[in-house]
């Protein structure tokens, strides 16, 4: 299910980690496990998450346990944000 | 000079309950290893390894992530007289086919006679040894199975090592990498750490706060092996947490009155843009004594950011230093910034490019401000020579060639590379630079290596794994590294050759390239840009010549290619 904030995940990911603004993102692709998104980004994916939806993902939550695809970190954003 | 096993029996007998290592855990207390506990820790593993019949002078892979286990395990190969080899543990995103495969590939050339590893992990570690053409491994020890023992120095095996045994191997990942396990004496390696100590004016009031791998030679050297067996407190933390949360090597600093850290230069920019002022409260850096640019490509405009970062957290601006490094070497070639600021160089770039020469600039267009590494440590002797390998004059850029007491025994066993590292007894260092008033400037690479984030990333191992995606032309791939400002490191690009004329085709193939070098290799590749058949540029003896596709990239993106 895409909606505002996937779209908006998937922009900044493109945009500013892949630097490929024309990469489409499927919701339910791989994105820490693929090395898609590497551990050097995953700060800035956390920063990005809190300043855009003011949701808190902890240092131990960036791991592909927590979340590895664009509709489990929306989830998580949604519910957090209550 | 004493060994390793010497050292320790006598810390052992005089400061058993000196903290030698707090070890920072992620979301629990930090846990202080005191000398008796490291060294109890060492001998249980030495026990485990006699009773597995491993002999002294024979190798003993590590497989084990930061932690307790692998404090003890190595120390524990140590006091047994064994080689410790620290292999890098799987991450998240590498393919665990391709981990296996180096694995396998390290067996064969390092021929361990045991493996340690966590239990969940043996699985793993079977199939590779099992996969392996031929090898030798008698024993994979489970760190779970391994308790704690009262060591007895009479017996222990480590004891009678000599000087000229080999202590340690160390080497970097990849196939490439892999072949080229650099074996080092106890003789070089404690005259390294003589040598060092005294550049960096090591006291008993130092602290040494560390994040780095263990398995590289500015985490093994600076950040593990030399704060133990001097007695100076290490506070050491998993390069995983760091990256996830940089701000707490800070913090760590902060709290533990930390004085000296070793960083590659990305991590100064890393920390300058990725902290937040919330996770700075209350953080005091006054104590921050030094804190050193090793590994990779040292750049001004990364102290920089670092310093205007975190100068309103009291850190003193003579504290930015650099140094030089290489494993051949143990670790230090020179030392700059201790008790002195960075001598920064302002040359001009053009010269520096098309005149090899590193000339002063008399106006500030166009100059570039280049770190000095420093002087030589003690005993240490550097040269800087030309393809016909005559010294050049100061200024001159050329291939830095060095001699030590602390060289490496050699690839082990790998004769072959190591004759061929050697002229005349020099090491021939791969790396360009120049010299200066006896200081050290480190401006680039002669050989195709690729620095990333520290690390020694081999580009033949990248257009293997690129070369295998069904559509690309086998053996028409080059990789190569671009200097990525913002991240103040290198950043890997790989063009490859295709037959497909369609655009949609080739961006699908430029993103299984990229998948297939992320999860084969350590790097996240995100250039992968994919060109017709006779893009790229071949040597006259028909090799992919990859510092000239490296130039025509460069110049078809200033194109707007």
């Amino acid at each position: 299910m895409s909606d505002e904030v996937t779209t908006q995940l998937a922009g900044y990911i493109t945009t500013k980690i892949l630097k490929q603004p024309k990469r489409v993102l499927k919701d339910d692709e791989p994105l820490i496990s693929s090395g898609l998104i590497d551990s050097f980004h995953l700060v800035d994916l956390a920063l990005f998450v809190e300043d855009t939806f003011g949701v808190h993902l902890d240092d131990s939550e960036l791991n592909r346990e927590t979340f590895d695809s664009l509709a489990q970190l929306a989830g998580i954003i949604r519910q957090r944000r209550g | 000079m004493p060994t390793f096993t010497q050292i320790l029996h006598r810390t052992y007998s005089e400061s058993p309950d000196s903290v030698a290592v707090h070890l920072l855990q992620n979301k629990q207390p930090d846990l202080p290893i005191t000398y008796r506990d490291l060294i109890h820790g060492a001998a249980g593993y030495a026990r485990a390894l006699e009773q597995a019949s491993v002999q002294p002078g024979e190798v003993v892979v590590l497989i084990l992530q930061h932690g307790e286990a692998l404090i003890s395990a190595f120390f524990g190969a140590v006091l047994h007289g064994a080689i410790p080899s620290i292999m890098p543990f799987l991450t998240e995103k590498l393919s665990p086919d391709r981990y296996r495969a180096d694995l396998a590939a390290l067996i064969e050339i390092i021929r361990p006679a045991a493996i340690v590893t966590y239990p969940e992990f043996v699985p793993e570690v079977q199939s590779a040894i099992n996969s392996a053409a031929s090898h030798p491994v008698r024993a994979v020890l489970v760190s779970t199975e391994v308790g704690s023992a009262e060591p007895d120095f009479a017996t222990l095996a480590g004891l009678s090592r000599s000087e000229e045994d080999i202590v340690l191997l160390q080497h970097s990942s990849g196939t490439t990498g892999l072949q080229k396990g650099v074996a080092l004496s106890q003789r070089a390696v404690t005259h390294q750490l003589e040598k060092y100590v005294a550049a960096i004016r090591l006291s008993p009031q130092d602290v040494i706060v560390s994040w780095l791998p263990l398995y590289h030679d500015m985490g093994l050297i600076a950040g593990f092996v030399m704060p133990i067996l001097t007695r100076t407190p290490l506070v050491l933390m998993s390069p995983f947490d760091w990256v996830r949360a940089p701000y707490k090597l800070l913090q760590a600093v902060s709290q533990y009155r930390g004085t000296l850290t070793w960083l590659p230069n990305f991590a100064y920019n890393f920390c300058a843009q990725k902290i937040r002022d919330r996770d700075l409260e209350g953080v005091d850096l006054s104590s921050w004594r030094a804190v050193i640019n090793c590994s990779e490509p040292t750049h001004w405009k990364s102290h920089h950011a670092f310093l205007e970062r975190f100068q309103s957290r009291r850190l003193r601006p003579d504290a930015l230093a650099t140094c030089y490094a290489m494993a051949e070497n143990v670790f230090a070639v020179t030392q700059g910034g201790i008790g002195e600021p960075v001598t920064v160089d302002e040359v001009d770039q053009r010269a520096l490019l098309t005149e090899r020469r590193a000339r002063p600039s008399i106006v500030g267009d166009g100059s570039l401000k280049l770190l000095s590494a420093g002087r030589p440590l003690a005993g240490m002797q550097v040269r800087v020579l030309d393809d016909q390998r005559r010294d050049l004059p100061e200024r001159q850029l050329g291939e830095i060639a060095i001699k030590s007491e602390c060289m490496l025994t050699g690839y082990f066993n790998r004769d072959d590379l190591t004759a061929q590292a050697f002229y005349d007894g020099w090491y021939l260092t791969g790396d360009l630079g120049y010299l200066v008033n006896g200081e050290v400037y480190v401006t680039g690479r002669k050989k195709d290596l690729i620095i990333v984030g520290g690390k020694n990333v081999y580009p033949q191992d990248l257009e293997r794994l690129a070369g295998e995606v069904p559509g690309v032309h086998p053996g028409r791939v080059v990789a190569f590294g671009v200097f990525d400002e913002d991240a103040g490191t290198e950043e890997v690009v790989i063009v490859a050759e295709a037959d497909t004329e369609d655009d949609s085709e080739r961006q699908r193939l430029a993103d299984e390239i990229r998948q297939a070098v992320t999860r084969g290799s350590d790097v996240a590749l995100r250039q992968a840009h994919v060109v017709g058949p006779q893009w790229l540029l071949k040597t006259s003896s028909g090799k992919i010549a990859r510092l000239a596709n490296r130039d025509k990239y460069l110049a078809a993106m200033e194109d707007g290619g």
